[in-house]
């Protein structure tokens, strides 16, 4: 690789949109996004379903580009690389070595008339150049490593022939095969057994750390987030509405979206019999956003200000940045007093 | 936005179609009633010119004539009359006994379901045109007998879509429902079930119009079917045959564009049919 | 596996039975003498006698049937009624090889037409190309394959002289003239063949890129063209299958309309000059071959699937 293996970032987002033409109007399904990550730094985006934390994934590593039904604008570096200035061939050069995803659902995700071998060993031999029988080598190797058993035996059955949370550890062990740098992981538990769910985040977070690789971990769990990041990046309606240190921002949410999301989900610490509460309405149209804040129709604490004027993500001590005209008074003070 | 112009231009090529198809039904419902030349009588034409060039609308052979000096136009016209004819009935014949068969073999299920399907694979199992010239051995070539033998075609198709819709149907709550209420056999199938196999059996009858109008000109081209000089579109472009065709074009040009339009639009017809009516079949 | 071969089979064989008698039966109303079909007119009635008894038209249908069945069975199809009175067997052994050779030639025309199309189609779908390829093939499906072939003859072989004329080089003669002479029969064959299968294929290769797995293997770095090939094809090609299955039917018929239009002495020809001479032995043993290949080989066509797709193979294979 020529890239710059001293480049302070593995990952560099910069106020990046993505725009789907559609016949209903164009969808800003990502807008004006900013982060980076450097190696072994995991982060977690989390919100709602249609937030557009998955298309930022697939953006971010140029899976979604611009084409005749797709506007992406800003930048995403990886690996000092701007992926969507590369051509498309050296688009797919990235994919594997440099940046790798898991996907959400292994039932779709792996070709249903490809062995499993064939899935990873393909891969190998397109990026490595490796023989046939190294790829094979390999391939049994990663599948070890993913915590399956038996792999030599695996390498030859079907998808349908292995459990959920098999597949998936053979989806991570396809992801990890080149060494990515940087690793998207799109709510890659959602589609599992409440059991293997912990499991497979939890393979996830070593290997990360084994290799010191960077991982953006999409998810709407927020419990999936929470013990297993370093940073987190709360989004709504396409924006960043709240981000910094996952602890903190749990702890003490700034946004009331954040703090909304966070109140829905039930915990342990919770006096027996809490009303769990929910977040009234919907999601917003994306195809007509609503003026100013997007979160004020269904925020509690809505003010003309807001139904007027967008807010632009301020930064609050302690590493975090919040988008909101009236963040959560109490947050900020603790934040404040927090001294970072 | 670019999916509406789509569309539009899509449903010009469309109604053009059904134009085309009202413009050539029009002219075989009414071909007796329209000034049109000799189409059949080849003793008449023994006196007019033979291979005369199209001479346009206002001439005396506006398409030009054939080697019996017969009236291309009129013949095309008379063609159509007689293959829609064909074409039509058999249809008809086959979408009411198939449908029929289908509906209740379906709904009463048992052995005559199994008698029914093994009949009806038996049919399936030799190929339409070999069935076709099997049975042009027999048949007299006559519009009727040819109907019939083109209807033969129709019928397994038919009773299996019935047959599958009414199994589907007879399945669904509200029918179950009405059996429990004590509703008769003859009244739920005609009251519950008919009614849903109806629209996908008529998309298929649509479809099939298109798939015999070519099966009846590829009897008559191949001899087996209507004979000359009673004209059909088939026998009609077997005439630019050996040679024919290399001098004079519109022999065959003339029956040929008259087939392929007319065959297109019930294609249309069809697809459009099935969209809407049978949305599982429509996979083309 | 008694289940999954022998209920099969036993199915084929009540199915070609019933054809046998379809066959038989229909013949037996064949309008017109057969004995004056074989001696012509202007014999003596007692000749004409001496012949029916010959046949055996005299039996009850039932015996008569018998007679023929049991002959089938034993590879006797009887003897042609029309001159020369040669054994059917021999005629269809002749013929079958032309209607063969097309067929397939044919058959393997479309699919090297219709998969490079369906995926270029597929890959820009929506595209100018996808469109043109669309109304193409849909006219295509509206134009019956003796108005393509009388319109090929005329222009490439009549007229430009590309295409050596009606006659036929058996393989065995020499393989380059025999192939020079089956290749426009074989592309008329081809050509609807082609629309159809590119047709399908095209829709169901769209709705097989919209799958995850298709997006995942983009992911890994994969090319289109190895996406194409290798991950979208086999999963897309189980209604092509079937539809191959379905147009068998159509291609026996496209066969034996290109060897009527090309003069080609294959089954088709057989067929129809037999038919048109009321030789019925000669029909009926061809019917029945035809019928015995056809559901013969759509029964092959069903045990694909499995091969297809792994995750049938236990339930259907």
């Amino acid at each position: 690789m020529t890239t710059d293996v001293n480049a302070p970032h593995v990952l560099e987002v910069e106020d990046l949109r993505t725009v789907f033409h559609t016949p209903r109007g164009d969808v800003h399904a990502v807008d004006g996004v900013s982060f980076s990550l450097a190696a072994g730094e995991t982060l977690g985006l989390v919100g709602e379903s249609g937030s557009g934390k998955s298309v930022l994934g697939r953006t971010v590593m140029g899976l979604v580009a611009s084409g005749p039904r797709t506007t992406v604008t800003g930048r995403v570096r990886i690996g000092g690389r701007d992926v969507h200035a590369l051509k498309p061939a050296e688009r797919r050069r990235l994919w594997g070595p440099e940046v790798a995803m898991v996907f959400q659902d292994p039932m779709t995700s792996l070709n249903p008339v490809k062995r499993v071998g064939t899935h990873l060993t393909e891969t190998l031999r397109r990026h490595l150049g490796c023989s046939r029988t190294e790829a094979t080598e390999r391939a049994v190797d990663l599948l070890r490593q993913v915590g399956i058993p038996e792999p030599a035996r695996r390498m030859g059955q079907y998808p349908h022939e292995l459990s959920g949370g098999m597949r998936q550890r053979v989806v991570i062990a396809i992801a990890l095969a080149c060494d990515p740098r940087l690793l998207i992981a799109d709510e890659p538990t959602t589609a599992l057994d409440v059991t293997v769910q912990k499991q497979i985040l939890d393979l996830l977070a070593s290997l990360v750390a084994e290799r010191t690789m960077a991982m953006v971990l999409v998810s709407h769990d927020l419990g999936a987030v929470a013990g297993r990041t370093d940073r987190v990046q709360v989004m709504y309606a396409g924006r960043t509405v709240e981000s910094g240190p996952t602890r903190p921002v749990f702890d003490v949410p700034a946004h009331p979206y954040t703090d909304a999301l966070l109140a829905s989900i039930p915990r342990l610490d919770n006096p027996p019999h809490t009303l769990l509460r929910t977040i009234e309405g919907n999601p917003p149209d994306m195809a007509r956003p609503p003026a100013g804040c997007r979160f004020g129709p269904r925020c509690a604490f809505v003010t003309d200000q807001c139904r007027e004027a967008q807010p632009e993500a301020a930064v609050v001590p302690g590493g975090r940045a919040v988008a909101c005209h009236h963040p959560l008074s109490r947050s900020i003070l603790e934040g404040a007093g927090d001294g970072r | 936005m670019r999916t509406p112009s789509r569309r539009r231009r899509v449903d010009v090529v469309f109604w053009l179609g059904m134009a085309w198809l009202t413009v050539v039904l029009g002219a075989a419902v009414l071909a007796p009633l329209l000034p049109l030349g000799n189409a059949d009588d080849s003793v008449k034409g023994l006196t007019a010119p033979i291979f005369a060039s199209p001479e346009g609308l206002g001439g005396a052979y506006p398409l030009g004539t054939n080697n019996y000096g017969l009236d291309v136009l009129a013949r095309v016209v008379y063609g159509a009359r007689t293959s829609l004819l064909v074409a039509l009935l058999a249809v008809l014949i086959g979408t009411c006994v198939g449908g029929l068969v289908g509906l209740v073999s379906g709904f009463v299920r048992g052995t005559t379901d199994r008698v029914v399907g093994i009949l009806s694979n038996a049919l399936l199992a030799v190929p339409p045109l070999i069935l076709l010239i099997a049975l042009g051995t027999v048949l007299d070539p006559s519009v009727r007998s040819i109907a019939f033998a083109l209807s033969l075609l129709t019928i397994p198709s038919m009773v299996r879509l019935a047959r599958a819709n009414t199994i589907t149907v007879a399945q669904r709550e509200y029918v179950l429902a009405a059996r429990a209420l004590g509703a008769g056999r003859l009244r739920l199938m005609l009251r519950e079930v008919l009614p849903n196999v109806v629209l996908p059996v008529l998309s298929l009858a649509v479809v099939m119009i298109s798939v015999l109008v070519v099966a009846e000109a590829s009897l008559s081209f191949l001899g087996i079917g209507i004979e000359q000089p009673r004209p059909t579109w088939g026998n009609m472009i077997a005439e630019g045959q050996g040679g024919v065709m290399e001098q004079h074009p519109y022999i065959v040009v003339v029956p040929g564009i008259c087939l392929f339009l007319t065959v297109f639009s019930f294609n249309l017809l069809g697809e459009k049919a099935q969209q809407r009516w049978d949305p599982r079949s429509a996979k083309l | 596996m008694a289940r999954r071969f022998l209920l099969p089979l036993l199915e084929l064989v009540a199915v070609l039975f019933l054809v046998s008698i379809g066959v038989f039966l229909l013949l037996s109303l064949v309008p017109g003498d057969p004995a004056i079909a074989v001696l012509g007119e202007g014999r003596t009635p007692q000749e004409y006698d001496a012949l029916r008894a010959q046949l055996g038209l005299d039996d009850p249908l039932l015996t008569r049937y018998g007679d023929w069945l049991g002959g089938v069975l034993h590879g006797d199809l009887g003897t042609s009624l029309v001159p020369p009175q040669t054994d059917v067997l021999d005629r269809i052994a002749r013929a079958f090889p032309v209607s063969l050779e097309l067929a397939v030639v044919g058959l393997v025309m479309a699919l090297v037409i219709a998969l490079p199309l369906a995926m270029w189609s597929a890959y820009h779908q929506g595209g100018r190309a996808d469109r043109a390829i669309s109304a193409i093939t849909f006219g295509l499906l509206s134009m019956p394959s003796f108005l393509i072939g009388i319109v090929l003859i005329a222009v490439l072989v009549n007229t430009l002289g590309w295409f050596p004329r009606n006659e036929w080089v058996r393989p065995g003669e020499s393989l380059t003239g025999n192939l020079s002479h089956a290749f426009l029969p074989a592309l008329t064959i081809a050509l609807m063949e082609a629309a159809m299968f590119t047709r399908i294929l095209r829709n169901d290769l769209v709705t097989t890129l919209h799958e995850d797995f298709i997006l995942a293997a983009r992911a890994r770095g994969m090319s289109p063209l190895r996406i194409m090939v290798s991950d979208a094809l086999r999963p897309s090609s189980f209604s092509l299958v079937t539809v191959l299955g379905l147009s068998i039917g159509r291609l026996v018929g496209s066969t034996v309309i290109v060897e009527y239009l090309f003069a080609l002495p294959g089954m088709g020809k057989l067929v129809i000059d037999a038919a048109n001479q009321g030789n019925y032995p000669v029909v009926q043993g061809a019917v029945l071959v035809i019928a015995g290949v056809y559901v013969g080989s759509n029964a092959l066509i069903d045990r694909t699937y499995g091969l297809l797709d792994p995750r049938t193979r236990r339930a259907h294979a």
